[in-house]
């Protein structure tokens, strides 16, 4: 469904993605996994058109991304879920997803999304009216890929969804994605918990300074001595 | 939401029956209060979304000059006179906008480019001093009582036009209150990624405001100058009337409809009423005093008074509630 071929971009002077090339096919969950720094976020930037593409090309099924704009991405069906979350704190949570489905073909099916976002996730129905700012950080995931799915997505980029959360709450945002996974939706995920990410996609890549160091399914990587060592302490 | 429509509606009505009332000074206060409160409004639809603008006078001084010259020189009445100033005020928003919002350029720095285009604008009307008049001013040319030149010896009819204005400016802010574009604003103001990643067009929204705040701002200037029949590129151009006019929307409280108001309210009161109390026997007093007042009302009351009293309002209301 997207698929990258030789992107490379960066900002000002700094190049940080080197000939990225990736699939992600419909209906699969795909990770990138890396380091600090290796470029993860930039390659979601660069997705969601949030930074330009320097060189290579770019396409979601079959048509070009590479030099539309970020709301012009999300109409394209690509919804992003940032790092950090970038909530919009003083909003409450219903206000979030409202905005969430800002453009028009969501905002007219915004009735059904909303239903369908609170029976995913029924805390968010319960916090509706509370401030984004005051929940607590498992919640402020919940709502932020709330969110990014009222846009009524075909693919969610989600980036480093553990950024920030307590172990415990991170296993609980990666048993939302596998449920998210269950609606049949493609997903996208960077992550720097290896472990974690590896046991709900199903192929993944691995990025080490601005390229692709590695490719397989998931049970591959899992078994890659060089992933074992690096990034599990294994 | 319906309280403050309440209230506006009273303040209306209440407005309607004090011409009557007074001597004409009065009538004239009123007047320039009115002009500037629908001015410091149309500064607020931005400013509350935390993109202050430095250059709206540049918009006053554009809406106030066009039509007054295109009378003079070429007898164009002012009712394509006044379109014609706000068309290049909007032409002046885009231009400054534009780069700027493509280039993120935003927050203290936002400030200073428009802080620049106010002065670009009074020094612009001070150099053509053969077509404006420099310095010196500039006089429309009387006609009397005239709907065509929209020149009214009056008071009165004046003090309709602004009560007119004013009524426009507030049904303005209620207009983008009532859409889903307040809310895409507000996400912008907090944070402009977060807000373009969930599909909204941050470029195109903030030249909306930006350019409905532009034309507002002029059609203030441009009634302001039909009212005053004169015009100084000091009083309706360049940083002090930019200053004043953030300062007293802020003052007032810009996350209400009737926050800019009261500014307008308090700062036109506060000055002229300094101005009679101390007159010339001591130059300078007046405006110190109404500095030292304005920082204080900033530092204690950001919200503005309508914001700190609303707040205070709320904070008694739940208590007066648990003592039935």
């Amino acid at each position: 469904m997207l698929s990258l071929s030789a992107v490379s971009a960066g900002y000002g002077s700094f190049q940080v993605l080197f000939d990225v090339s990736l699939e992600v096919p419909r209906g699969e969950a795909v990770g990138v996994i890396g380091s600090n720094g290796a470029g993860k976020t930039t390659l979601m930037r660069v997705i969601s058109g949030l930074i330009p593409l320097r060189a290579g090309t770019m396409t979601l099924e079959g048509l070009p991304l590479a030099g539309l704009p970020a709301h012009r991405i999300v109409e394209q069906g690509i919804a992003h879920v940032p790092e950090h979350r970038r909530l919009f704190p003083r909003l409450t949570v219903e206000e979030n997803l409202r905005i969430g489905a800002f453009i028009p073909r969501a905002r007219r099916r915004f009735a059904a999304q909303l239903d369908r976002v609170y029976a995913l996730f029924p805390r968010l129905k319960e916090r509706r009216q509370q401030p984004a700012g005051t929940l607590s950080g498992g919640e402020q995931q919940m709502c932020a890929i709330g969110r990014a799915l009222m846009s009524d997505p075909k693919l969610l980029l989600l980036d480093e969804p553990s950024a920030g959360l307590a172990p415990l709450v991170v296993r609980q945002v990666f048993e939302l994605i596998r449920r998210i996974r269950g609606e049949g939706l493609t997903v996208l995920i960077v992550e720097q918990n290896v472990q974690q990410v590896l046991d709900v996609v199903d192929r993944a890549y691995l990025l080490e300074v601005g390229a692709i160091r590695l490719a397989g399914t998931a049970d591959e990587l899992k078994g890659n001595r060089f992933i074992r060592q690096s990034y599990m302490g294994l | 939401m319906s309280r403050l429509g309440a209230s506006a509606f009273a303040l209306a009505a209440l407005a309607a029956v004090l011409p009557a009332a007074g001597p004409a000074y009065f009538l004239h206060l009123l007047i320039q209060i009115l002009i500037w409160a629908s001015v410091y409004t149309a500064w607020a639809l931005m400013g509350r979304f935390g993109f202050v603008s430095f250059g709206h006078g540049a918009f006053v001084g554009v809406g106030a000059y066009v039509p007054a010259l295109l009378w003079n020189y070429f007898g164009l009445t002012p009712w394509v006179g006044i379109p014609a100033g706000i068309a290049l005020a909007i032409l002046v928003a885009v231009v400054i906008g534009y780069p700027c919002f493509r280039l993120r350029v935003v927050g203290h720095y936002f400030a200073l480019v428009t802080l620049a285009l106010s002065q670009v604008v009074l020094l612009t009307l001070v150099a053509a001093r053969e077509i404006t008049g420099g310095s010196l001013g500039f006089t429309p040319k009387a006609a009397g009582h005239s709907w065509y030149a929209l020149q009214f010896p009056e008071k009165t009819y004046f003090y309709v036009i602004a009560l007119m204005l004013w009524l426009l400016a507030l049904s303005v802010w209620r207009w983008i209150d009532g859409g889903i574009n307040r809310e895409a604003l507000e996400a912008i103001s907090e944070d402009e990624d977060a807000a373009a990643a969930i599909g909204i067009d941050v470029l195109r929204e903030k030249l909306r405001i930006t350019v409905l705040s532009a034309a507002l701002t002029a059609l203030g200037g441009a009634i302001y100058g039909q009212y005053m029949m004169y015009l100084n590129p000091e009083s309706v151009s360049g940083i002090a009337v930019s200053l004043q006019i953030v300062f007293a929307a802020i003052a007032g409280g810009v996350y209400s409809l009737l926050g800019p108001t009261v500014g307008a309210l308090l700062t036109i009161s506060l000055t002229e009423g300094l101005r009679v109390w101390f007159g010339v026997t001591f130059i300078g007093a007046a405006n110190t005093i109404y500095g030292a007042l304005l920082v204080l009302c900033i530092i204690f009351m950001p919200q503005g008074i309508v914001g700190t009293l609303r707040r205070a309002m709320a904070a008694r209301a739940p208590k007066a509630a648990a003592a039935d």
